[in-house]
Formats: structure tokens, sequence, C-alpha cells
């Protein structure tokens, strides 16, 4: 596994008015690493992936894109964007989009890239998530786990260096829960970066390089899963588990 | 059945009267998408002065009668040399724009922010997402609204006739004062209304079952 830093982030701020979500917060992902956020609600997993993604910003802190520090100021944040690809809990597909031009849009719209070279990617993407069969068919026709692997794929189309998923399974039947799990897992498998916020200890342990604990808007706790879920070191981290295992 | 004969009789004069009346509806719905969208725009770009010269506007337009409004182009753009014709349309849609910029600011709001989000999420421009995404929804659920307010539209053009373009209703009213018969040119003049509210309603309804059949 390569060593060279993907996401560094020294010193993270951010509050939404009197609420003090993120605090301090210090957080290194390598190349390659998949890391799973976990914590109670409101505990400032997603908003530090939101921040991560530049769809919240920070207030103060810095954050390091692969050896360079991003500033609204002075980064294209759209552009910075097109490098880290996101999927979000409720999946937000396009609904008046059939799954392959839900696919193809960004890197036709952003990239610029042709049709046809798109609509390859595309096809290539959907065999890849297992959904080949559904190219033509529109989101509402999908069930929950099929909408998620469809965004999944929607979101690699850019070919992200970094992939961000916000509680991915949270809104699927418990049953669909699994192929989505499976597709994360192949993609950690091809060696992409990943920060999971999930509730799926299972996943975390079994997937993750690295699992981190936050509560109350910090990192409490940070370890590889077996260590972290067996062994806690923190108390707060301890009761968390016990809570949810 | 002397309606019935004073019908067919004045069927050609009535017919270009309804012609003008369809130019006018549509000229100034389509002038007033444009006025409503670039209005709704400004509602909604969270940018304060932007939203007061919006409010001002829907202000203005909802505060005072579309007579009024009318008599106010019809003498303001004729004095710069600009057609009766023209200066209605340009009326028309100034009221209109006002009610349509409400209209597409509301489904605009509609559309959940997680759209935005998938698109911005992707590297795509507030812009562009809001012409690839959003707008493509919104314009889907603004469509009966759109539609009831086409309708309106073409009612009100009657007013029209106030400042001597000669439409359906100004035919009307000359033709029952010039033969002392107001009622049977009124109603005359109700069922060619009748016939081109409905003519846009199936057409509202044709568009909207299309788009409805491409989604969901």
């Amino acid at each position: 596994m390569s060593e060279s830093i993907m996401i560094n982030i020294e010193k993270l701020n951010k509050s939404f008015g009197d609420l003090h979500v993120l605090k301090d917060i210090d957080f290194t992902v390598k190349e390659s690493d998949v890391v799973c956020l976990i914590g109670a609600s409101g505990s400032g997993k997603s908003t530090l992936l939101r921040c991560l993604n530049f769809l919240e910003l920070k207030d103060s802190g810095t954050i390091t894109l692969e050896g360079e520090v991003i500033e609204k100021d002075s980064h294209d944040l759209n552009e910075i964007r097109q490098r880290v690809g996101m999927v979000f809990q409720h999946f937000h597909l396009f609904p008046h989009k059939t799954v392959i031009q839900n696919i193809m849009e960004a890197p036709m719209q952003v990239k610029k890239i042709s049709k046809k070279e798109a609509e390859e990617q595309a096809l290539v993407l959907l065999d890849k998530v297992g959904l080949s069969d559904k190219k033509d068919v529109y989101p509402s026709k999908l069930s929950g786990g099929q909408k998620q692997r469809v965004a999944i794929a929607r979101a690699l189309a850019m070919k992200p260096d970094v992939m961000l998923f916000d509680e991915p399974t949270s809104a699927l039947d418990p049953e669909l829960v699994g192929e989505v799990l499976a597709t994360m897992k192949e993609l950690a498998e091809e060696g992409m970066t990943m920060i999971v916020v999930t509730h799926e200890m299972g996943f975390a342990r079994e997937v993750a390089d690295w699992a981190v604990y936050m509560h109350d808007g910090k990192i409490v706790e940070v370890g590889h899963p077996e260590e972290l879920f067996n062994h806690p070191k923190e108390e707060r981290t301890k009761s968390f588990l016990d809570s949810v295992l | 059945m002397d309606i019935l004969t004073t019908f067919v009789d004045t069927f050609p004069m009535f017919f270009e009267g309804m012609l003008l009346t369809f130019q006018l509806t549509i000229v100034s719905i389509f002038i007033a998408i444009f006025i409503g969208l670039f209005f709704a725009m400004l509602k909604i770009s969270k940018v304060k002065v932007l939203e007061w010269v919006a409010d001002l506007y829907i202000f203005l337009v909802r505060g005072t009668p579309l007579v009024v409004q009318i008599f106010i182009f019809y003498f303001g753009l004729t004095s710069l040399n600009i057609s009766g014709f023209w200066s209605v349309v340009l009326g028309l849609a100034f009221h209109n724009g006002a009610y349509i910029a409400e209209i597409f600011r509301g489904a605009i709001q509609s559309i959940e922010s997680g759209q935005m989000e998938a698109g911005r999420s992707l590297g795509m421009s507030a812009g562009l997402t809001m012409r690839r995404i959003i707008l493509p929804q919104a314009s889907r659920r603004a469509l009966p609204p759109l539609g009831n307010q086409f309708i309106i539209a073409l009612k009100d053009s009657s007013l029209a006739s106030f400042v001597g373009v000669y439409e359906l209703f100004n035919i009307a009213t000359t033709q029952g004062s010039i033969n002392y018969d107001y009622m049977t040119y009124l109603l005359i003049v109700a069922v060619y209304y009748l016939v081109l509210v409905l003519l846009f309603t199936v057409i509202v309804n044709l568009v909207e079952k299309k788009m409805s059949n491409s989604e969901r």
C-alpha cells in the first residue's frame, strides 16, 4: 500500500450558528485507505464528510488534498469536487434522467467528453455495479439498493481520487444492504481511497483499514477496526459500542 | 335563431379577432416566461438587493390593476413610437411575468436540496446544475399552474380593447353598439373565448401527459 497522504485535516472547525459541530478535528487519510467514521447521530461525522467535499465550508483549519492546501478563495471548488466523489444516504439520483444518463451527465457537461466516450465509460461502470440491464430505465423503477449502486457508478464516472460515503446503506431495507456493501468492498479492493460514515459495524470490521469514533464534534479514538471494536481504550467509545453491537 | 345567423355572418370578422387575441396571448406569455424565470432567479439568488428588486417588481404588479398597467404601457410606449399591439403585449408580459416568477420560484424550491448537492458533488457549477438538473424537474412541476396562468392571460387580453386593439372583445362591443344589440355579440364572443380556453386546456394537458410519461 502506498504511503502517500491523500487527505490531511488540521484544526478543522465548523459551526452552524451557535452550534459548534466540528471542534479542532485533526485527521489523515493515506492513499488507498478505507476509513470508517462511526459515532452517534449529531456527532459531526456527516458534517466532516461534507467539509471534505466543500458542500459545507469550514470556519477554520486547513484541508490538504493530495499535498495541496485547498481554500475556497484560491481554488475552483468545482474542480476540487471532481476529485472527491460523494455518495449520499438518499441517493439523489436525477429522476428525469435514465440510469445511463445519470452517469453520463457530469462527464459530458463538466469534462466535455464526447457522448460516445461517456456512454462507453458508463457501460463499464454499470457492468461493474451489476446493473447493465437497467441502463435505460428511470431511477423510480429501481430498488433502493440498485439506486445506490447507480449513485456509486455516477460518482465514479468523474474518476475521483477519493470517494466519500455518507451513510450509504441507512435508507435501505435490510435485505438490500448487502449488495451495496459488496459493491463498496469491491471498490476498496481495487485500491480506492474511501471515507465511509456508517453504522454497519460488520463492514467496518471487514473492509476498513481504520475506524474513527467521533463524539460531540471531536475524534475520540482512532484504531484498526478489530482493535477499536474489541479493545476500545476510551470509556466513551466503549459505551457507544456497547449500545450498537 | 337570429343569434346563429349573426354568428355565421360575423364569423370572418370574429375569426380575425380570435387570431389577434391568440397572438396577444402567445407572444406576451412567451416574453412573460423569460421575465418570470429571470425574477425567479433573483428571488432565489440569496443576494438581498436582488431579492428586493424582485419583491418590488412583484409588489408593483400585484398592487395595481391590470387595466392601469396596460394604459400606462400603452401611453408610455406609443409615445416612443411603439405600436399599440406591442405596447399591450409588453404590458401583459410585464403583468404575467410577476405571477410566473412566483410559480417558477415555488417549483424550484419544491425540488429537494439533494438534487443541487448531487450536481455540485459531481463538480457541476451551481448554474450548470440549475440548468441541467433543477430547471427541467421544476418546469414539470410548474406546468399545471403555468397552464392556469396562460388561461388567465388569454382572458385578460380582452383589456387590450380599451386601448383600441381590435381583438375579440373590441369587435363584440363595437358590433354591439353599431347594431344596438350588445347581448347577442357578447354571447357570441363568450363562445370564442370558451373555444380558445378549451384549446389551451387540451394543449396543456397533452404536454403535461407527455412530460410525465418520461418520468416514473
